[in-house]
């Protein structure tokens, strides 16, 4: 277990180091950070002597191992549009970003697993179709045009809900929060409904599907032949055994929620690091970029891993210790 | 008064082009405490039988006709809820293959104990003892240390022990077993049959135990059913119905002399083969294999009859009002 644990961690660093290296040739390829910084007007001599002091003419190897040096540390240097340090950016937009994220991936869960156990289940249902239905349009729909249908809806017919911002956020140490003002609630609920609704019908569909493989299984109608209440045979012996497939993808859908919610946040104009990145981008703000990326690809990275260890937890099979198991049995 | 009884019992499958009629007036009964062995070729509508008994079957099946009756109360009739206080308590079924009978992710006790309790009011402790007690009857070794195992840690050959303490654990008066041992080992087979007849000897359940193997149903069964197309050919002890088959079909399926290991399709030597459901002739469905066919045969479809001491076929040549042709 703990081998397998180590393993995963051990895959985790790598697929960090080569992150860590692509955005470090963004830095050095996408434009001269020289230029950047000193401007057009700056003699040769100034320019050398910037790239001495910004360690820029050391070997290849060395400027690498104190970029990974300075990411681990969380710092990427100075933003080159807004003037401030890209740690500082970050760590102000990233809990607007996390806040959305988290509410749209509790949304989709919540509402994607129980329905998609209940038209697993009631498959023949009428309600069942309807979901089904419904779910469709959730899959087939592009993000922003939800997210404008709801505007136009709720904000400009209605006048019900913001159009845009977050609302009053509160400052918890240098975390800010919109959940603690009524203004925060109202101006999370389009984004998160909007960036939700994809990830909830993959979510309903996929569980749904998994629910109706169960069924079929022998172990599931021996146990209808012992006489198990079904109430026992849904929840316990069926669900549970979605459950794999189920926290992959979950595990993706999270990762998805943040790639998603670059649109959602431009949509909503929501003060988190999609607005920014998108900003940057616009900008060629390599620092900004290089950050969001390696934070990215960090969080992808932890989810995996959360999901691997989750796998370990479900399923008692992956917890014998794999050379044993292949010659299992006896 | 029988244990079970099955009269006239029709299962349908509705499809776009009408209802096929997978069990047509199936008729058979087993007693207190006895084996019944039911053989026939695939397809041949054993699996339906048992399935319809215990109330499980797949979506769109259903009883169209017939009776069933436990202990002399019907069980057809019931509700799902109703029915399901029956099924594992007073019916239980053993499937053809344990490494996909038992849930991966729950340890074996854990199965148990689910079902003793939903049977039977006792605490946890007591239904763990019940199952640590029954994991030994079956075989199990060291049960009060496997009991905590998952179902991937044991054999194919134990899982099947595992399954049989499953079925057994809330004492039903009877027991469905479909092939329980055709996805085992051959070496094991003799083993868990052995075993399950031991067992219900001594908790006096009953057992309709579906095969393809005669020398199973030669050494194990106490009467055996023979089904054809849909239809219960001939019924009777199996000693009997071994030396002196009576139908024409059991003819043919007792041609070779019954070897542990031979199954009903290689015994065949019966030119054909079994017609398909939308493709059953009218009269007797055997008539256009059978050696014995004579007019009325293409007629009229024969029920089953007494054709001689201890034995029932379903074949005009035992009908006491007719005459050969
Ligand atoms: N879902 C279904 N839809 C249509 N026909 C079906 C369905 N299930 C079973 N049948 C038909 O019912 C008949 C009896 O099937 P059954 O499974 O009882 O056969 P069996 O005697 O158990 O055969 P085997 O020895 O292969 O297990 C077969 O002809 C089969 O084609
Ligand atoms: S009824 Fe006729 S066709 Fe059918 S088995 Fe008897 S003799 Fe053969
Ligand atoms: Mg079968």
């Amino acid at each position: 277990m703990t081998a397998y644990i180590l393993q995963r961690i051990f895959q985790a660093l790598a697929v960090m180091v080569v992150v860590a290296f692509v955005s470090f040739l963004m830095f050095n390829f996408v434009g001269d950070p020289v230029d950047n910084m000193v401007g057009q007007e700056a003699s040769y001599e100034d320019r050398e002597e910037m790239r001495d002091r910004l360690g820029l003419n050391d070997p290849f190897v060395v400027q690498f191992a104190r970029f990974v040096g300075n990411a681990v540390r969380g710092e990427f240097g100075i933003s080159y549009r807004l003037q401030r340090p890209v740690a500082t950016l970050i760590s102000e937009r990233m809990p607007a970003t996390l806040e959305l994220v988290g509410a749209s991936a509790l949304l989709s869960i919540l509402i994607g697993i129980p329905l998609g156990v209940y038209t697993g289940i009631r498959r023949y249902a009428i309600s069942s179709r309807v979901i089904l239905t419904l779910s469709l349009a959730g899959v087939s729909l592009p993000t922003f045009v939800i997210g404008i249908l709801l505007i136009y809806v709720f904000s400009v017919n209605l006048g019900w809900l913001p159009s845009f911002g977050r609302g009053q956020a509160t400052q918890i140490g240098w975390w800010s929060t919109s959940f603690l003002t009524v203004s925060g609630w109202k101006a999370i609920i389009m984004p998160s409904i909007t960036l939700a609704l994809f990830q909830m019908t993959l979510i309903l569909r996929l569980v749904r599907s998994e629910m109706l493989e169960v069924m079929r299984t022998d172990y599931i109608k021996f146990a209808r032949a012992r006489g198990l209440p079904d109430r026992l045979i849904n929840f316990g012996h069926a669900f549970k055994n979605t459950l794999v497939p189920v926290i992959t993808i979950i595990g993706l859908n999270v990762g998805s929620l943040i790639a998603f919610s670059i649109i959602t946040e431009t949509v909503f104009q929501w003060p988190g690091m999609g607005f920014l990145f998108i900003q940057a981008v616009g900008f060629a703000d390599v620092p900004v970029m290089a950050a969001y990326l390696v934070m990215v690809a960090a969080i992808f990275v932890a989810i995996n891993l959360i999901v691997d260890i989750l796998y370990f937890v479900v399923d008692p099979r992956l917890r014998v210790d794999r050379t044993v198991a292949s010659g299992s049995g006896e | 008064m029988a244990l079970l009884e099955v009269e006239d019992l029709r299962v349908e499958f509705p499809t776009r082009r009408g209802a096929l009629l997978a069990l047509d007036g199936v008729s058979l009964e087993i007693n207190e405490g006895e084996v019944l062995g039911v053989v026939g070729e695939s397809g041949a509508g054993k699996s339906l039988t048992g399935a319809a008994i215990i109330g499980l079957l797949e979506p769109p099946g259903r009883v169209t006709g017939g009776k069933i009756r436990l202990e002399g109360h019907r069980i057809d009739t019931l509700s799902y809820e109703e029915m399901r206080n029956i099924r594992g308590k007073k019916i239980g079924a053993i499937f053809q293959d344990p490494l996909t009978s038992l849930n991966p992710l729950y340890t074996i006790g854990r199965q148990l104990i689910e079902t003793i309790r939903v049977h039977m009011d006792v605490s946890p402790e007591a239904a763990r003892a019940r199952a640590i007690e029954l994991l030994g009857e079956v075989g199990i070794p060291a049960p009060e240390r496997r009991i905590d195992s998952y179902p991937h840690e044991f054999s194919g050959g134990m899982r099947q022990r595992v399954v049989i303490s499953l079925a057994l654990c809330a004492n039903p008066r009877l027991i469905i077993a479909d092939e329980p041992t055709t996805a085992l080992d051959v070496s094991i087979q003799a083993q868990i049959i052995a075993l399950l007849k031991k067992l219900c000897r001594e908790h006096k359940t009953a057992v309709m135990l579906i095969t393809h193997d005669m020398g199973v149903i030669a050494e194990t069964a106490d009467r055996v059913a023979v089904m054809y197309a849909g239809r219960v050919a001939e019924i009777g002890p199996v000693k009997r119905v071994v030396k002196q088959p009576k139908h024409p079909y059991t003819v043919g399926l007792m041609g070779a002399i019954p070897m542990v290991g031979h199954d009903v399709e290689r015994l065949t030597q019966i030119e054909g083969a079994m017609p398909r459901l939308n493709e059953i002739p009218p009269g007797c469905s055997f008539n256009p294999r059978c050696p014995k066919v004579f007019d009325k045969c293409r007629m009229e479809r024969p029920e089953l009859m007494p054709a001689g001491r201890n034995a029932e076929a379903a074949c005009w040549q035992f009908d006491k009002g007719g005459r050969r042709g």
